[in-house]
């Protein structure tokens, strides 16, 4: 019997071959809790994904209870004893509690010879496991009725009930508040002296500190080392993870902000849950960030100004003049521009050309007698931004999937800037992307200000947040709750206005 | 799981090999590609070439006369769906407009003197050639219509394309049985039925038929329009990814709109040509079209993921799908039999669409 109950070695993916995992390692102890660290984009989804086989791994090894083991799904993967819970819970919400946990493997009884689901059994065993994890719900009540970090027990519950010796928890706390939090760890520590190992993949580092007893970290796809947590502090472990000192994560800006140039006023959705009254000014040559935590409607108040989302109220003033968006359309015609948050959602087309991905919003410029599409005018601006962006691919007839997330976002930031935009807006603009190529985005964006562009980025990192802006605005539950100015910012004055109601 | 053991050395040595910064390498798998997303054409050039040479006058001018002249209407609707294809969507209407078009051109385009004139003999229409044109525009813009109500409800009410077009086919049938009271339209004038008949130029014994200039001129103007205008772009763009061409401007709803509309209109065209060629229509005239046509867009390329395909390779699934048919008939293989292996060639088109695949990863 080895020391311990899951090893992942020498792991190697690639995805067209470009590859996102070079040779990660994993081993976790029985009964520990593990922290996985990294950047976004290190590779931490992915390594999960091999070991629940979603992914094919290119090669190496999977060793769990010490046998070589090859998962085919999530149900073998619980059927081994091993479950996660996702960041994005995957509940279904007109179901009731028992049959979320024992979905896929209901308790049956035989009538003759028909099996029939047994649903007192169910309930039962569902109403223990509940307990278990403390939550004082029947187990009839639909799961819609419950909120995130309930629906987050249950999910735990449903892995305990199918004697999980190993759960991954990815990003669980991203959307509770602290309190919850609390509950969380209560749970995890009872279940890790029955011998249950955790992997809890997180970014937020005072609670690694806290709930875990040893962490593993990557960076851009490698393994970077393993380290008892009693032997890190925050500022090493960041080191770790971004590979260098702090110091120079950010280019030195060099823009001057000057008269107000866009005005938002008492924006208002009519959805009560997403922005609520926002208002807010941005100035020439600015950079605001936008702070705040997952939910706080942020991507939502951006797209409602883009006219991607209905609102009820709100005007917006742009250089002067009032201005009306309905769709994305009248926007980009006034001078505006948005980096959306999920590029393969809604930022890349990915069977198309690096070309026509940069091309696509300002077709109107490349055309000869108002209709024919004049491809040398196009080429040479697609090459122009190629060349100026440092982005790396063969040539501009790849298609974009065969190219990095970094360099896929510089293509996309090169597609908005072949439109001369005044006022561009950023949605976690570095979001999945290495740490070489964040630099170069920074750059770019440090650029563009100097040169009077102004730029709305959201961001939920926080050293990002602090690092580039100009001025930090903060929003929570859909409300702006402050603005800071960028260097009077920190990390605690912001973390207070983004919990401000909760 | 292939190269479970191979060492980190091997894996860095392969990382670099297959880099798609590689550009020997990427020559390399664009012609394994080229295989691999045309096995079906393959394999029916394989057919043909045994056709060809197992059975006399396969390869005749004549047999490649009759078999472009049946390319033609075929190429035209494939060239409609095509569109409706790229943007992910289909058009199960496509046959049946086919036939509502021939059979109201036929009626209207009767001899003057035939004796069973479907509205009556009090009706006499002008004997000049731009009558029949009128009536060519007509029934393409009547088509039309029908397009546009489907590119309406797909875009506005989202109705999904399946199910709107396959409720437009329904319609449009009823539509056609209602008009023509379900009898055969036949007494066609000389001058409609020379569209599809009579000779441009011969070389040698192939002889070019005025009818082939459509397939020409509708094959440029797609061409044109799908690498040459904002209409193309934005076409690709819907298809390879709708939401982010809503992001970048695209007016996607208008733009699907047109799309279906032109889709109509190609289908009037079709069965104006088509009706001529057949020298009279009923109601069952271009019956399963719909279901050729996506097939040979597919065979030719036009990806069911969307974002994908080439006037080129719609003209190639086309040519390729008429060859099969031709084949079969030569072969002598029972008319029944050769439906079931159509429908079969269909299937195994779209499911050895590599192409949508290639978008998950």
């Amino acid at each position: 019997m080895s020391e311990y109950l899951l090893q992942m070695k020498d792991i190697y993916k690639s995805f067209n071959h470009i590859y996102v995992l070079k040779g990660v390692s994993l081993n976790i102890r029985p009964g520990t809790v593990h922290a996985l660290m990294g950047e976004n984009g290190a590779g931490k989804s992915t390594l999960m994904k091999c070991l629940f086989g979603i992914y094919t791994r290119d090669s190496g090894e999977i060793i769990y209870n010490d046998e070589h083991i090859e998962i085919k799904n999530a149900k073998d993967a619980l059927n081994k004893g091993i479950a996660m819970v996702h960041q994005e819970l995957q509940p279904i919400p007109e179901r009731d509690i028992a049959e979320n946990i024992f979905c896929g493997r209901y308790q049956l009884k035989n009538i003759g010879p028909l099996k029939i689901i047994d649903h007192k059994t169910m309930h039962e065993e569902a109403n223990k496991y509940l307990k278990e994890v403390g939550l004082d719900f029947d187990s009839s009540t639909k799961l819609g009725e419950l909120s995130v970090s309930q629906m987050q027990s249950v999910e735990i519950a449903k892995a305990v009930s199918a004697d999980a010796k190993l759960i991954i928890l990815d990003e669980p706390t991203s959307s509770l508040t602290e309190n919850e939090v609390e509950l969380l760890f209560n749970i995890i520590n009872k279940l890790k002296k029955k011998g249950v190992a955790f992997i809890y993949i997180s970014h937020k580092m005072e609670e690694i500190l806290k709930i875990s007893d040893e962490v593993t970290i990557m960076r851009d796809g490698t393994y970077v080392g393993t380290w008892k947590s009693t032997e890190l502090t925050t500022d090493l472990i960041i080191k770790h993870m971004v590979g260098r000192e702090l110091t120079n994560r950010f280019p030195k800006r060099e823009n001057k902000p000057g008269e107000v140039i866009f005005k938002v006023e008492h924006y208002t959705s009519p959805n009560k849950r997403s922005f609520q009254d926002v208002s807010f000014e941005l100035r020439k040559g600015e950079i605001l960030g936008i702070g705040g935590l997952v939910g706080a409607q942020r991507t939502e108040l951006m797209e409602g100004i883009f006219g991607i989302r209905d609102k009820v109220s709100g005007t917006m003033k742009f250089e002067g003049a009032e201005l009306v968006v309905k769709r994305p359309r009248d926007a980009i015609v006034k001078g505006l521009a948005l980096l959306t948050e999920d590029r393969r959602a809604t930022g890349i087309f990915g069977v198309l050309s690096v070309a026509d991905n940069v091309g696509i919003a300002s077709l109107d410029k490349y055309l000869d007698y108002g209709f024919i599409l004049n491809h040398k005018k196009l080429k040479i601006v697609v090459d122009e931004n190629i060349k100026k962006m440092n982005i790396k691919t063969p040539n501009s007839d790849t298609p974009i999937q065969y190219l990095s997330g970094g360099n896929q976002q510089k293509v996309i930031i090169g597609r908005w800037l072949a439109n001369a935009p005044d006022v561009l807006i950023l949605d976690e603009p570095t979001r999945g992307i290495d740490v070489g190529a964040k630099y170069d985005i920074y750059c770019i964006i440090a650029d563009l200000a100097k040169q009077g562009k102004s730029i709305i980025m959201i961001s939920s990192e926080m050293p990002e947040l602090l690092g580039m802006s100009d001025r930090v605005m903060v929003m929570c539950e859909g409300r702006l709750t402050g603005i800071l100015d960028g260097k009077e910012a920190t990390q605690e004055k912001v973390m207070e206005l983004a919990t401000k109601f909760m | 799981m292939a190269n479970q053991n191979m060492t980190v050395k091997e894996g860095k040595k392969l990382m670099e090999e297959q880099s798609p910064m590689n550009p020997s390498f990427v020559k390399k798998r664009q012609i394994i590609h080229i295989f691999k997303d045309n096995i079906i054409a393959f394999l029916l050039v394989i057919l043909v070439l045994f056709v060809g040479f197992t059975r006399d006058n396969f390869f005749t001018w004549a047999n490649f006369a009759n078999i472009v002249s049946n390319v033609t209407p075929r190429f035209i609707i494939a060239l409609g769906v095509s569109g409706c294809l790229i943007i992910r969507g289909t058009d199960l209407s496509a046959g049946r407009a086919v036939g509502l078009a021939g059979v109201i051109a036929c009626t209207l385009l009767q001899r003057n003197d035939y004796a069973d004139k479907f509205f009556g003999g009090d009706f006499v229409a002008p004997e000049t050639w731009w009558y029949v044109l009128g009536i060519a525009l007509f029934v393409v813009f009547l088509s039309m219509c029908f397009g546009l109500a489907d590119g309406i409800i797909i875009s506005q009410l989202k109705v999904p394309p399946f199910l709107a077009t396959l409720g437009m086919q329904t319609v449009i049938y009823g539509i056609a049985c209602i008009y023509s009271d379900a009898k055969p339209i036949g007494g066609l004038r000389q001058d409609y039925t020379a569209i599809a008949t009579s000779q441009m130029f011969k070389i040698g014994t192939f002889s070019f038929k005025w009818l082939f200039l459509f397939a020409l001129i509708g094959g440029l103007v797609f061409w044109f329009l799908y690498n040459m205008t904002r209409y193309g772009k934005y076409m690709y763009a819907i298809g390879g990814n709708e939401n982010a061409a809503e992001v970048s401007g695209v007016n996607v709803k208008k733009s699907i709109i047109k799309i279906y509309a032109l889709a109509g209109c190609m289908y009037g065209l079709a069965g104006f040509i088509l009706a001529a060629k057949s020298a009279g229509a009923s109601v069952n005239l271009g019956q399963g079209y719909e279901l050729e046509a996506i097939a040979a867009c597919t065979i030719g390329g036009v990806s069911t993921g969307g974002g994908v395909g080439k006037v080129s390779g719609i003209l190639l699934g086309v040519l390729v799908f008429e060859l099969l048919k031709s084949s079969m008939q030569f072969l002598g293989i029972n008319p029944y039999v050769q439906q079931v292996v159509q429908g079969i060639v269909i299937i195994v088109a779209v499911a050895f669409d590599v192409r949508k695949y290639l978008k998950r990863t």
